[in-house]
């Protein structure tokens, strides 16, 4: 456990001196902001509440910024160590090569999450000191938690494909390809397939097998159809009552797309010759 | 004595490359061992297996009598050093926050941190980036870590490369001080002059396999390289070979008129007797075969026999 701290506390200290913590949080923050008050604009003083807009409006920011912040971070985790020859001397250290993965995993994830705390927190601080009072901050925090979890995610998508391949480009471009499938592409062909399919084959069940494999699919359903107010808003009412995902599975199949791909990650890096 | 490290028919196979082939090898406790060889001889691989970096694919090793692959192997890394070829770090991170992550990992109090900096002459440096040490300040460092927590056994692969001469000699010394303190190391090396005095056991390596092993004296004997007298004698005397030599030594004239004289290394003492009783004998010189020679010579034969 020491190991994995230690290992964790150094991957933190890296992101503050190469400006990766304060660069990500800053930028969340900034967008954060823009987002909650020039998207309460249109709304003017309608029915919902402020934060339930930035809650919609902050959760299409995670899906498409966490995933490519979280890649970025951890695509060069194991084949950049690999290759500037740092993981050499480190895994003839006394530790476990599994241990290396998660304190590196943690660390990364420290880096996020602060990130996102501070950065969509600002925003929920700003509504605060401007209306003087905030309804629904634990959908809020809420949202926040999974954002994290979200980018928990794609740090370990990431550290699979770092794991699994002996070059640094092809691991970033396996990173954009992952985060252009996920957040894009997905999306959009199950789209059209629904369009096509006009429910002949896919039946619900289906659907919702559908959204669960892919983890910002989760992440959407998750948030935008959480409460009553935040669905209506986010247009995802209807969604929500035909999908049959309770925010129990829908956490558990994000907990499952992190544990899934950072095992793989130990196996590859533990199979490794160096 | 017991061995602190074993290796029985050790194999180890890239596809149908063998990068070390059948060696057997027993390092006793507080020996200084260098292994010598060519690039791509097997001298890293042997190394990272006894770190347990990479695993044999046939053949048993036992390092401080442990499997270094199993969990027991993992802790016995904690009183192993090692200094890796081209050693890297983290750009970001200073020197002293480097060491000190180290120094954690091998549940060594910070506290060792600063003395050790300054034995290898970092003490200036220790606050600045890594990303802006030299070549030679790098190596520094990474000695540094390798010392970490006093380990009873150390493995230093090409340690030399990339210090100037100034900072070899300091490295050096440390090494012979470890020794005293009765611990094992292993070096890695093509610098082989340098390592001639400083070693107890050479393990010449060639295409994964361990050609010979030996002392010094003993492979000396084994290559039997002729050891050369060059005898300057006063003027008069020079470019004439006296004939208390003949069939003791071969016998030639340099272009400055010295005399050479090459001998096999059992004759060496006879040799020298009769040089001095020359009358006008200036100066002697004695060259037995360097280590570089030994090498040149262990490779022809092995190339003659293939």
């Amino acid at each position: 456990m020491r190991n994995l701290g230690i290992i964790a506390g150094k991957e933190v200290r890296d992101g503050l001196r190469n400006r990766w913590i304060v660069a990500t949080t800053l930028l969340l923050a900034a967008l954060a902001l823009t987002l909650t008050f020039l998207g309460s604009v249109p709304t003017g003083t309608v029915g919902a509440s402020r934060l339930a807009v930035t809650i919609v409006s902050l959760s299409s920011l995670t899906i498409f910024l966490v995933p490519l912040i979280a890649l970025l971070l951890a695509y060069d985790a194991v084949v950049g160590e690999f290759d500037r020859g740092t993981l050499l001397l480190l895994l003839s250290y006394p530790v476990a090569r599994w241990q290396v993965v998660i304190g590196k995993f943690l660390g990364h994830l420290a880096i996020l999450a602060f990130a996102t705390v501070v950065g969509y927190g600002a925003a929920a601080g700003a509504l605060l000191v401007a209306d003087g009072h905030v309804e629904g901050l634990a959908t809020f925090a809420a949202m926040i938690g999974s954002s994290i979890l979200l980018g928990a995610v794609f740090v370990a998508i990431g550290y699979f494909i770092s794991a699994i391949v002996r070059d640094r480009g092809l691991a970033g471009g396996l990173a954009i390809g992952v985060w252009l499938l996920f957040v894009l592409i997905y999306d959009m062909a199950l789209l059209g397939l629904l369009v096509v399919d006009k429910g002949r084959v896919i039946s619900a069940g289906v659907l919702d097998a559908l959204l669960l494999l892919n983890p910002a699919d989760a992440f959407r359903v998750l948030n935008l159809t959480g409460s009553g107010g935040v669905s209506q808003f986010a247009g995802m009412a209807g969604l929500s009552e035909d999908a049959g995902l309770s925010p129990a599975v829908l956490v558990g199949a994000l907990l499952l797309w992190t544990v899934l791909p950072l095992g793989g990650a130990a196996l590859a890096l533990g199979r490794r010759q160096l | 004595m017991t061995a602190v490290v074993t290796l029985d028919k050790v194999t180890k196979r890239y596809g149908k490359q063998a990068a070390v082939n059948d060696v057997t090898l027993e390092l006793g406790g507080g020996q200084c061992i260098a292994l010598v060889g060519h690039n791509g001889a097997g001298k890293t691989t042997l190394i990272k297996m006894m770190l347990g970096l990479t695993h044999a694919t046939s053949g048993r090793i036992r390092v401080l009598g442990e499997d270094p692959l199993s969990h027991g192997g993992q802790q016995a890394r904690l009183a192993i050093g090692y200094l890796p070829e081209s050693v890297a770090f983290p750009a970001s991170l200073t020197g002293r926050e480097m060491l000190r992550f180290y120094a954690r990992l091998k549940r060594r109090p910070v506290s060792e941190c600063d003395p050790l900096l300054a034995r290898v002459g970092l003490v200036e440096a220790a606050h600045k980036r890594i990303g802006a040490y030299s070549k030679g300040m790098r190596q520094r460092l990474g000695l540094a870590q390798a010392l970490l927590g006093s380990p009873r056994l150390l493995f230093l692969d090409e340690p030399t490369t990339g210090l100037d001469p100034f900072l070899r000699h300091s490295f050096y010394s440390i090494i012979a001080e470890l020794r005293e303190r009765g611990v094992t190391a292993v070096l890695s090396s093509h610098a082989l002059s340098e390592l001639e005095t400083r070693v107890d056991k050479i393990v010449v390596l060639h295409q994964g396999k361990a050609l010979v092993t030996g002392t010094l004296d003993s492979l000396r004997t084994m290559a039997r390289l002729p050891t050369i007298f060059r005898l300057r004698l006063r003027n008069g005397l020079a470019g004439k070979v006296p004939a208390i030599f003949e069939g003791l030594a071969a016998s030639s004239v340099a272009a400055d008129g010295a005399i050479e004289l090459s001998c096999a290394a059992d004759r060496k003492m006879e040799v020298l007797r009769r040089a001095q009783a020359i009358e006008g004998l200036d100066d002697i010189e004695i060259m037995s075969p360097s280590l570089d020679q030994l090498y040149a010579s262990f490779l022809q034969d092995k190339q003659g026999i293939a």
